[in-house]
């Protein structure tokens, strides 16, 4: 399937609103083992974020993505600023000047953005962060795209692994961040990153699915 | 709660422009994005140091912008840190050509954003070169946590190097010496109440009137242990013995290559201190505690310090890196040379240190 500019402009539309809708939740996680900012600190980004959209919607996707990059990194402070608006950035840089994406750019898109992630965060699997989210919805992705199944259907399976990857941090000891200083306390909740990461990829689903 | 403060969201803007009207002869205030600097601002010929956090550390980081200490500072939020646009737009304003030096905390959310701001300043053609400041003994292990936090030694360092760059030493110096004065500081600290965050409204942990943090971090992350109330004496000892008996330190850091443009891993050892060791003793109060108290903590740092052969040769006793009104106190030791001491003892003049002129 073709994934269109406006798909772009509406799965971000809807992340701002999930984003939203969660920000009790995420900042309810977060106060267990960071410092209940989160939901705060992402809705107030994405945010700012559908304020800049209108201004750049007739641009490519590239630069769309970029824009969202920019703002995040300027609007949401603490870590999740850096590493969400570098996700952003670069998944902007693997999509410059296109139009519309293939079922191959929508990965490539994801996978850039990853990157970009562990580049900057320094993330290994398993140190409950978003990482722990996100490697296993790649993963599932890719399998499945190689397998010859249709986007719809690799993005469902990707939006499964993540989720399960999401409850799979909550019996992992936290080795970054603030939640790392807790050592063993932090055993028991799931982590804050990974729970966004899994509503940013579950809302584009979400809009793919949308007639 | 109980505050001085009108609107939870106003509490930092607010205090930016308070500072502004109290200290025009030393510091200018830029808003959107925020961005404490100096008045004189680019110095020419030398280097501009650029520090920054969250606010709630007062007078650290904004009361430390002037002459002879840092030509800017970038306050975020209350305990969040403040975001890459802040720095690479700080940063072009104090830069004089010279490059400019990130003395950076080690906490995750400053790291990442004041790398982000390096990159940034980079592909506008300035020199950058950042340094962190990870101090905190009270993080035993660096290889299953983000490391230790940098703390005390941060004001120390921002002075030390503050004098360095206005004797004109190069960017690379001035970083190099950072790096030297971070591996020869250590710090600890200990709560006795927690704090409230304004946007929180509410403690950040519960203490029980009769218990204290031993370890405390400067957001009011958990320390080493949580006891019983012991006596001034008793909690000194805890902390100076925490930070004297403290083993060699290893842990990589990720330094920005300016001559590549890249970051690099590099991996620092810091030694223990020893008997004969020159030492400037720092003890500081986390926001709530009366200086009265710091000096009955200082009586007793000086005889431990004798007992294990450190010698005092300056000390530093106040309110200098707080948690807003967090009852409690931190202990710095750092080892100097000739060098430190030189810079030391140099001029400076900012809202929160002023000697030497």
């Amino acid at each position: 399937m073709v994934v269109t500019k406006p798909q772009i402009v509406r799965w971000l539309e809807k992340v701002a609103a999930v984003l939203d809708e969660n920000k009790e939740y995420l900042t309810q996680l977060d106060s267990a083992i960071g410092d209940a900012d989160h939901g705060i600190n992402m809705s107030r980004g994405f945010g700012k974020v559908m304020e800049k959209l209108p201004g750049v919607a007739d641009k490519d996707i590239g630069n769309i993505l970029k824009t969202t990059g920019m703002t995040l990194i300027s609007s949401v402070g603490g870590a999740s600023g850096p590493l969400y608006g570098t996700f952003f950035m670069r998944s902007g840089m693997a999509m410059a000047a296109k139009e519309e994406l293939s079922d191959q750019d929508l990965y490539q898109l994801l996978k850039a953005g990853v990157d970009g992630i562990v580049q900057r965060g320094r993330a290994q699997p398993g140190d409950k962060t978003m990482y722990d989210a996100w490697l296993p919805a790649l993963e599932a992705m890719k399998n499945k795209l190689e397998d010859g199944a249709d986007l719809l259907a690799a993005l469902k399976t990707a939006v499964a692994a993540a989720e399960q990857g999401m409850k799979n941090t909550i019996p992992m000891q936290a080795k970054k961040g603030r939640a790392s200083y807790l050592g063993e306390r932090s055993i028991g909740h799931q982590d804050p990153g990974a729970t966004s990461s899994y509503l940013i990829l579950n809302a584009l689903l979400e809009t793919l699915q949308e007639q | 709660m109980k505050k001085l403060i009108n609107a939870v969201e106003d509490v930092v803007r607010e205090q930016l422009e308070g500072m502004a009207l109290a200290h025009p002869d030393l510091l200018k205030v830029h808003f959107d994005p925020n961005f404490v600097y100096r008045a004189d601002a680019p110095v020419k010929g030398k280097v501009a140091l650029v520090s920054g956090g969250g606010s709630g550390h007062e007078p650290m980081h904004g009361g430390f912008v002037g002459m002879g200490m840092l030509d800017a500072a970038c306050p975020g939020e209350v305990f969040t840190s403040p975001t890459p646009d802040q720095m690479y737009e700080a940063a072009k304003t104090v830069n004089s050509g010279e490059g400019v030096l990130f003395i950076v905390k080690n906490y995750t959310g400053d790291v990442l954003n004041f790398e982000t701001a390096a990159e940034l300043a980079h592909a506008d053609g300035i020199a950058v070169q950042s340094i962190l400041i990870d101090d905190d003994v009270a993080v035993k292990d660096s290889l299953y946590t983000a490391g230790r936090r940098g703390v005390g030694t941060t004001v120390l360092a921002e002075k030390i190097v503050g004098g360095a760059a206005e004797a004109g030493y190069s960017l690379k110096q001035c970083a190099d010496l950072c790096r030297k004065v971070n591996q020869y500081g250590r710090s600890m600290g200990m709560a006795l109440t927690s704090c409230t965050v304004p946007a929180a409204g509410k403690p950040t942990f519960e203490l029980g009137e009769d218990e204290m943090e031993i370890g405390i971090g400067i957001h009011g992350e958990p320390g080493r242990t949580r006891m019983k109330l012991k006596t001034a004496d008793e909690i000194t000892e805890i902390l100076a013995l925490g930070i004297i008996e403290d083993g060699p330190y290893t842990r990589t850091v990720r330094e920005w290559d300016n001559e590549k443009g890249e970051w690099v891993d590099v991996e620092l050892t810091d030694e223990p201190f020893k008997p004969g060791d020159q030492v400037i003793a720092f003890v500081n109060s986390m926001g709530g505690t009366p200086v009265s108290e710091l000096y009955a903590v200082y009586r007793k740092l000086a005889q431990i310090c004798e007992a294990k052969g450190l010698t005092i040769v300056r000390n530093l006793i106040g309110p200098y890196i707080t948690s807003l009104e967090m009852q409690g106190c931190s202990i710095t030791l750092l080892k100097t040379d000739e060098e430190i001491l030189r810079f030391w003892d140099a001029p400076v003049k900012t809202p929160g240190l002023r000697w030497g002129i």
